[in-house]
């Protein structure tokens, strides 16, 4: 980050801090969500129906056309070439023989590049796409080992890859800090980002913790992960004069557009990003350089491109989650009371990009304690720029808590759910807001009595089953309710009674298109098979990011301010001579093909009779959501109670997990087919971030070293067990829809579950990640005799 | 692009003829050779289809079987007397690798897989003397939790990544092999070499030999034989370690026994020194534990490796312990 962007992010900060101040007093009915949302009060429709993606059958047969698939004449294949080195300059790079090799019709490096404007990181200016600031191919500066030196077009896609093959760099190399030991030792920096600053301090936490009488206090690691999103990052871009389209797979197509025009010094308007299908985004699907590369290529070769990246490429351009070392200190009376909590720890970060990997955040609103002290620290490493990752914060840092809260527990002698129940707040615990909706009890409870967590031996290492040891384990996971600015959607309704909705959404495979159908027609009062979505469109309204779990709240809230102005439109079209004369927007609602009063549906009248009494073929509207504020007023966020069962082979120190089960508080359910695919999603994720995810970077020299699927282990379907989820349905009053996200809340507490589940089936405390069987060999016992 | 010749042979003779040529290289399945092809670590000028010898499986007049080296890995594994009477054998297929690389796979293609160290696939930025002899090894201080702790030496820490081979290992198999210079046949044992001064030469075929069998010995007690791997996820993972072995029990005592070892050496690693240990000794944990314990008494681990010791010698207890407690 330069001067000038921190500078930035502490007006930020100073100015978010001012306004949560009005905001957090300000009356309820002022603020967003200050009415509930007239939909919460619909219980037996569309919403919250177990209801098939509308865009399934089209990928179950191949016909939905992802960003590498979309064909265009006279079309060249791109290759890139990384560097070997963490950090230096290009020496030199003979593109001879590359130029040579048949097929090849360009060969870019920072010599013949474009030039291109520099691009802020998204976390330091929010109309931002770009990771971070480092040039794209503008000059010899080599940032990272495995950053982009050459991009090779030609005729096919194998012709480039073997070209690429005959580029033979060689380099000036310099001191890289590639060691997070060296990191720290140069200093650490308190995180801050996007007007947060990751410090709270209430009391004093040190002086209350060294006096309690229990006490936990436990250092925690996490490891580097890679984004492995099923479909590869593809881009294909045509220029047409100064105008750019781009074929993109990516979770911010407004803002890679806004990214795209800002580098090339173009409008806005003169780039269209398209990206109706993500084959899987996680945080990973931004605007990296893949896509400028492409663009600049595109336009020295006056063709077309195409830019799959490889396996290894995303492994290589693509940053994930960084490493984290935390610090847990929980102190407690005897009762169990907590007195201090302690969560702080450094997370590694570029020198060029800002993302202090917030593992706090679940922390500030989890438990009561009388003192806190919560802190991200930073240090800068020379690698590839770290990004958000499914439960960014909170996957690592609910990993710490919840293992902390599980042994302090145990030096209690407490049920751990009990603890955790004892120490639940009555209002955030960090700002004092109040909870907008707060079932943790609940899930515990009832999540407790299916899991049969009764019959947990609260005795570590006592149940055996022939070679193996069971143990049962629990905890919690949280999330905050996000919704972004930038909301906007177009909706319109013909005569036939036929509706369209449109925004700039982004469909990553989570069930966006089906979930917004399902809340349009439920709106407007018309089934599911009236209302077609269009979305993926960077020329569409709104300018709000598949990230955070926000998106359903972004645009549903947009579609409910865009449906209130269509309803007003109407009314006035039908005019004097209808049923609905004389009523206000608020008083009316979507019915049976038409509008109907809310409480007397009697007096309704049908779209069709409306536009053909007003010699209309359609109305539309268009409508902007207003800010979120609401989550400045009231403590906003989702929680989950996770149950674990493991096996631990006594011989082997294999890791089996046999059950699972998620109860998640997180408002109503709009889908319950969708959002149960999201829950387990997010728990598989847990699964392999407690087991088996870990980047190989190599401290020597900054390189990934197990770039591929075979040495980077996710979890294969043996690996996974049946996964149970329930939820409470309970909507939240002051959320659009009454809903919550449900993309990341999966994956939080999942990790310190299998973790605490572990240690009771064997008495061991692994508490850096992944756990492999090696971390648990010293304690199981020698004798391979069953019991 | 690096183009090379594809002939697809119909007979072994014409086979060796066309692999005795400069740059030659025998395709199976082609499940590693042609991976390693696409990150040009293997640069083949001809590849000769042998895919169409012989997959027949045979059992010969004295009882052994005679297992063409076309044969896919799946035929091996459901092969009916494989199944009854060489357990070990099919255990060992089915736990590595996925069924449909095991549908591709061949058994002389398994046998000449190489190995999967990090370094040795990493062409752009890692050094490998396997890879490109003389160029120093980056697994010894790197990344080496996988890598061996038998029979290494300071120019090479990788391992061998074959389940099946282990097995053929402990079941004394015989490789046949056929060159244009006549044909001969040697154990398994000794067709690998350790990696020494020259990781880069990790068998002893000559130029253009081709492996056109495995012949299995008459084992009747290999009834009574078992494989178990260890490893990281439940399935799609290689060996942390892996034990093959086959016990000969007369009124409680051992007569006669085969052990072999996964995971933890440039080749499979037959455990003659725990193999001796164990003839003659009663069926106990004690017995099992000294037996492992001789065998692993060499183990020079690295850095990341260090538990590989610990848990081979459990392994071994286990499995061994297992197969005694097995009717035969």
């Amino acid at each position: 980050m330069s001067l000038r962007d921190k500078i930035q992010q502490g007006v930020m900060a100073a100015a978010m801090s001012a306004a949560q101040k009005v905001i957090a007093v300000a009356p309820d009915e002022w603020l967003p969500g200050g009415r509930p949302d007239p939909l919460i009060h619909q219980k037996h429709g569309l919403v919250g129906a177990q209801i098939p993606r509308i865009d399934g059958p089209q990928k179950v047969m191949g016909a939905a056309r992802f960003a590498a698939e979309v064909p265009l004449e006279g079309m060249l294949y791109a290759a890139l070439v990384y560097s070997t080195i963490a950090k230096g300059r290009l020496a030199a790079l003979d593109t001879s023989a590359a130029e040579c090799a048949p097929g090849v019709v360009l060969v870019m490096t920072h010599r013949n590049s474009p030039r291109l404007k520099s691009l802020p990181p998204f976390t330091v200016d929010m109309r931002s796409a770009a990771q971070d600031d480092v040039p794209v191919l503008q000059n010899d500066r080599i940032y990272w080992n495995g950053q982009p030196i050459a991009l090779v077009l030609a005729e096919t896609q194998e012709q480039a890859d073997h070209a690429k093959s005959l580029l033979r760099p060689s380099y000036m190399e310099e001191h890289a800090v590639t060691r997070l030991a060296e990191a720290k030792a140069a200093g650490v920096e308190t995180g801050s980002m996007m007007g947060m600053r990751f410090n709270d301090e209430i009391n004093d936490a040190e002086k209350m913790l060294a006096a309690s009488p229990v006490k936990v206090d436990e250092f925690y690691s996490t490891p580097r992960h890679n984004h492995n999103a099923l479909e590869l990052h593809a881009v294909t871009v045509i220029w047409n004069g100064n105008s750019l389209t781009v074929h993109d797979t990516t979770q911010k197509i407004a803002h890679t557009a806004w990214s795209l025009a800002h580098a090339f010094g173009l409008k806005t308007k003169q780039v269209r990003v398209l990206s109706p299908y993500v084959g899987g985004g996680f945080g990973g699907k931004g605007l990296w350089q893949h896509q400028l590369l492409a663009a600049a290529a595109a336009r020295l070769a006056g063709r077309p491109v195409r830019l799959v990246l490889s396996r290894e490429g995303v492994y290589r351009i693509i940053g994930g989650r960084t490493t984290t070392e935390q610090r847990v200190a929980i102190g407690a009376q005897r009762d169990g009371r907590f007195d201090a909590i302690i969560h702080e720890g450094v997370a590694a970060m570029t020198p060029n990009n800002n993302m202090p990997e917030p593992f706090i955040m679940g922390t500030r609103s989890r438990y009561a304690a009388r003192a806190f002290r919560l802190g991200v620290g930073t240090v800068h490493l020379d690698m590839m720029a770290n990004t958000f990752m499914r439960g960014p914060g909170e996957a690592a840092g609910t990993f710490a808590l919840e293992c902390a809260v599980d042994e302090l527990a145990m030096r209690l002698g407490m049920d751990p759910i009990a603890l955790r129940l004892l120490n639940e707040p009555q209002k955030d615990p960090i700002n004092g807001l109040p909870f907008s909706l707060r079932e943790v009890e609940k899930i515990f409870r009832d999540g407790a009595e299916r899991f049969g967590w009764n019959r947990r031996n609260p005795v570590p290492a006592q149940r055996r089953e022939g070679e193996w040891l069971v143990g049962m384990g629990v905890a919690s996971g949280t999330y905050p309710h996000n919704r972004m600015p930038g909301g906007a959607a177009r909706l319109t309704v013909t005569r036939e009674g036929h509706a369209t909705v449109e925004f700039a959404g982004q469909e990553m495979g989570m069930g966006t298109a089906t979930v917004h159908a399902q809340i349009t027609a439920e709106r407007l009062g018309l089934p599911m098979t009236h209302v077609a979505v269009a979305y993926g469109d960077s020329l569409l309204p709104g300018k709000v990011m598949a990230v955070g779990s926000a998106q359903t709240a972004s645009f549903g809230a947009a579609i409910a301010a865009t449906h209130k102005k269509l309803v007003k439109e109407l009314i006035s079209l039908a005019g004097n001579d209808s049923p609905l004369a004389g009523l206000s927007p608020d008083e009316v609602g979507g019915l049976d093909g038409g509008l109907a009063k809310l409480d007397e549906p009697a007096r309704h009248e049908s779209y069709a009779s409306i536009l053909t009494r007003a010699r209309r073929v359609e109305v539309s509207a268009q409508a902007s959501a207003p800010l979120p504020l609401e989550s400045m007023h009231w403590s906003m966020h989702s929680h989950s109670a996770m149950f674990c069962e493991v096996k631990v082979n006594t011989v082997t120190g294999e890791i089996r997990v046999s059950r699972i089960l998620g109860a998640f508080d997180c408002g109503r359910i709009l889908n319950a087919k969708t959002a149960a695919s999201q829950f387990r999603g997010g728990i598989i994720m847990g699964l392999g971030m407690a087991l088996m995810e870990e980047s190989k970077f190599d401290e020597r020299n900054g390189r990934i070293m197990n770039a591929n699927l075979s040495d980077y282990h996710v979890p294969v379907h043996m690996d996974v067990p049946e996964i149970d989820v329930m939820w409470t349905d309970t909507p939240d009053p002051h959320a659009p829809m009454g809903a919550h996200g449900v993309g990341e809340i999966g994956i939080t507490g999942t990790v310190a579950a299998v973790a605490n589940a572990i240690y009771n089936a064997t008495g061991k405390r692994v508490r850096d990640l992944p756990i492999t069987p090696d971390k648990l060999l010293s304690v199981l016992p020698l004798s391979h005799s069953a019991g | 692009m690096r183009s090379f010749r594809y002939i697809r042979a119909t007979d072994t003779t014409s086979a060796v003829r066309a692999g005795h040529a400069d740059g030659a290289k025998y395709l199976g399945g082609g499940t590693n050779l042609v991976d390693l092809m696409r990150e040009t670590i293997e640069r083949p000028t001809t590849l000769v289809d042998v895919t169409h010898l012989s997959r027949q499986i045979t059992e010969l007049p004295d009882g052994a079987l005679l297992i063409g080296g076309a044969a896919r890995n799946t035929a091996v594994a459901e092969h009916r007397l494989v199944r009854t009477r060489y357990p070990v054998l099919t255990r060992a297929i089915v736990a590595g690798a996925s069924a449909q690389i095991r549908n591709m796979a061949t058994v002389a293609g398994n046998l000449l897989q190489r190995t999967r160290c990090a370094y040795f696939y990493d062409n752009d930025g890692s050094h490998c003397n396997k890879r490109q002899p003389g160029q120093g090894c980056d697994a010894i201080a790197g990344f080496n939790r996988m890598h061996a702790i038998l029979g290494a030496s300071h120019a090479c820490v990788a391992v061998h990544p074959s389940d099946m081979a282990v097995a053929l290992a402990a079941l004394d198999a015989t490789v046949h092999l056929e060159s244009v210079e006549g044909v001969r046949s040697l154990p398994l044992t000794e067709f690998y070499r350790l990696p020494a001064e020259q990781p880069d030469v990790e068998t002893v075929l000559k130029p253009g030999e081709l492996i056109v069998a495995v012949q299995l010995p008459a084992l009747p007690f290999a009834v009574r034989s078992t494989y178990r791997k260890v490893r990281d996820r439940a399935s799609y993972a290689f060996a942390l370690v892996s034990v093959a072995a086959a016990l000969e029990i007369e009124d409680g005592l051992i007569t006669d026994a085969r052990l072999a070892l996964g995971g933890v050496a440039h080749k499979p690693w037959r455990a003659g020194k725990a193999e001796a240990v164990l003839r003659g000794k009663p069926t106990t944990e004690a017995t099992y534990t000294a037996a492992a314990v001789a065998e692993l008494a060499d183990a020079q681990p690295l850095e990341e490796n260090g538990f590989k010791v610990e848990l081979a010698r459990r392994t071994i207890v286990a499995v061994l312990g297992q197969l005694a407690g097995e009717r035969a």
